[in-house]
């Protein structure tokens, strides 16, 4: 029994409910929002150290054994990713606090923050499939919420898109589930899994884990992103960043889940699938990078390519390269998030978004400059930087198994991301400076210190990767090993 | 335009015990039988929208002064409080407990902390519908 294992979805649970009641006591918001975050990083620490000691953990709500109570499991995997969201989520509202405004601040923006990432931590923890809808409803109606916030009419365009497609997409992962219950009778991960294993992968089974793979794909953006690029620009800085970190990452968590737990028995159509669509996802994400002028829009579709990017460590399915998909998962959640928030500062300092109205901001804030440079080459690949080592192992995943069609998009996607994020550092940093001394903007501290944060962040894991790799080895081992998985939550009683 | 809606209004003033009753009466059943928490929070919900719908908004707000978004609050409050409840007596999260108690007038009862977390469900069920029905009515 590891009571433990619920707090990372419990405590911000917790925390958004008691923050509706302090609505108008803004200060007090705040101080508890950010004990809450820390308070969840430093559970989510201790339980990712536990597994190392312990192996996987796993706790029983109501004391219901499986497979018949609906339980959380937390592996390495899983909770690498809720370490590093609840990082994320501190971060970002250190931003908030001095970008969101009175308004949202009253509108109850925090306590739907913590409803999100309650629905995040859940997804990432639980290891039960109808749980996981569940977990991705919280999440999606506190995501309706914050897309709408604010009312303006940019956001209300989009916010239609984003809701009708997600509730389409919703209605077929219920279905999909329906299916899955009707014709092997259960829905816990691991007994899934272990039934599927014992009457085969046959055609039906093929066909239902092509509906999931469908659901997913809506939720992370792959292929079927066409959705992405618009909401993602649309709500404030703080809240696009959020969405831009996390919410993709959920999608792909659970085509991981699914492809490696549930159907892994014909990669020859599912992986396959998936690895084409994660080319024609890095191909349309970078024609979209480079298109634009609008520099959200430009980020956004930088979202995108990473999903193509992380997903072909999927495609090729080999430990080495899940090794490579689970480093740049986490790369991505924090290095977007910075990115997102650049744009968004350079926004708040310009009052522009197209990247031939801005010029010289270098000259005016010099460390905004060189953040955004870090971000660049990090986004890039350039080796002291986080996101090098995941770009490796995916690559040397690439060859071993010969996948060289993958390895190519996924290599020439980089080059396309270095060059589209270039473009605006070329536009917007370098060149004559538009804003004269008087009219010079300040940037405010409280904005500048979140992004030095996670520059910080992306430097550390870079250079600090020998200390992530036991992790890492460790989840990339249980996702290349089912049975690990289903031997920690069934226990033999089969 | 004033409309005349005496014999709708004298209506209601049954008709809205008779339903609070019964989602009462749902409630309570739900432990055992079909009933529960969110249906009987449903149908209590559905008496609150009855009187909206009869009265105007001020009317009602000046009878139930409550802020429903707190009550929706309130009902989550106590349906995870019973979760870290059974957290602080060791026990696996969201773990019940149930026993008899021997009640005057009752007699033997079945009392559960069950009946904590659906007294959650339904005060959440009720904050929500009626927030969303006077968001709309005040948006028009």
């Amino acid at each position: 029994m590891n009571n433990i294992l619920v707090m990372p979805m419990i405590i911000p649970l917790l925390t958004g409910i008691i923050l509706v009641f302090l609505r108008h006591y803004i200060k007090t918001q705040r101080v508890l929002g950010i004990l809450s975050s820390i308070a969840t990083v430093v559970v989510s620490v201790l339980i990712l150290h536990q597994i190392q000691q312990e192996g996987i953990l796993r706790l029983d709500f109501g004391g219901w054994l499986p497979p018949y109570g609906i339980l959380f499991v937390a592996d390495s995997f899983s909770m690498l990713l809720v370490v590093t969201t609840s990082i994320v989520t501190g971060i970002l509202l250190i931003y908030a606090f001095s970008s969101i405004g009175k308004q949202y601040e009253h509108m109850f923006f925090y306590p739907f923050v913590f409803f999100l990432v309650a629905g995040v931590n859940g997804s990432f923890l639980t290891g039960d499939l109808f749980n996981l809808f569940v977990c991705f409803e919280v999440m999606l109606l506190s995501s309706y919420v914050l897309i709408t916030m604010g009312g303006r009419k940019i956001q209300l365009i989009e916010s239609i898109k984003y809701v009708t497609i997600n509730v389409l997409s919703s209605w077929f992962f219920l279905m999909g589930i329906a299916y899955l219950y009707g014709t092997v009778g259960t829905l816990n991960m691991a007994h899934l899994s272990v039934r599927i294993a014992e009457v085969g992968q046959g055609p039906l089974l093929t066909v239902i884990s092509l509906i999931f793979l469908i659901v997913f794909s809506l939720k992370a953006g792959l292929l079927l992103y066409f959705w992405l690029p618009g909401s993602y620009s649309a709500p404030p800085t703080v809240i696009a960043a959020l969405f831009g970190a996390l919410l993709t990452k959920v999608g792909i968590y659970a085509m991981f889940r699914v492809f490696t737990l549930i159907f892994y028995h014909e990669p020859v159509i599912t992986h396959t699938a998936i690895g084409v669509m994660a080319i024609l996802t890095m191909i349309g994400g970078s024609v979209g990078a480079l298109a634009y002028n609008d520099i959200r829009k430009i980020v956004s579709y930088n979202v995108v390519i990473a999903v193509g990017f992380i997903l072909a460590g999927l495609a090729i399915s080999t430990e080495v390269a899940f090794q490579g998909a689970i480093y740049y998962l986490i790369h991505d959640m924090i290095v977007k998030a910075l990115l997102f928030l650049l744009v968004g500062t350079m926004i708040y300092l310009t009052g522009k978004a197209k990247i031939e109205e801005m010029s010289g901001l270098i000259r005016n804030y010099p460390t905004l400059g060189w953040l955004f440079f870090i971000t660049m080459l990090s986004l890039a690949g350039i080796p002291p930087l986080s996101g090098f080592i995941g770009k490796v192992f995916i690559g040397q995943g690439a060859i071993e198994s010969g996948s060289f069609i993958l390895l190519i998009a996924a290599f020439l996607s980089g080059i396309f991301v270095l060059y589209s994020l270039l473009r605006i550092f070329m536009n917007c940093f370098w060149g004559e400076t538009i804003i004269n001394e008087d009219d010079d903007v300040p940037l405010k501290k409280g904005m500048l210190v979140p992004c030095i944060l996670f520059a910080i962040m992306t430097i550390a894991i870079g250079i600090g990767v020998e200390g992530l790799a036991p992790y890492v080895t460790d989840a990339a081992r249980t996702l290349m090993n089912p049975e690990i998985y289903i031997d920690a939550v069934l226990q033999g009683n089969r | 335009m004033k409309i005349n809606d005496v014999i709708l209004q004298t209506v209601t003033k049954i008709v809205v015990f008779i339903i609070l009753t019964f989602g009462v009466e749902l409630f309570l059943s739900g432990h055992n039988n079909p009933g529960g928490g969110f249906i009987g929070g449903l149908v209590l919900s559905s008496a609150f929208v009855l009187l909206y719908l009869v009265h105007d908004i001020e009317t009602v707000h000046k009878g139930i002064p409550f802020d429903f978004k707190k009550i929706a609050a309130l009902g989550a409050f106590l349906a995870v409080g019973t979760g870290i409840g059974s957290v602080l007596f060791g026990k696996h999260f969201l773990t019940q407990a149930a026993g008899h108690f021997n009640l005057p007038v009752f007699g033997d009862t079945e009392l559960s902390t069950v009946i904590v977390f659906e007294a959650g469900v339904a005060l959440t069920v009720v904050g929500v519908v009626v927030t969303i029905i006077s968001t709309i009515s005040e948006d028009v």
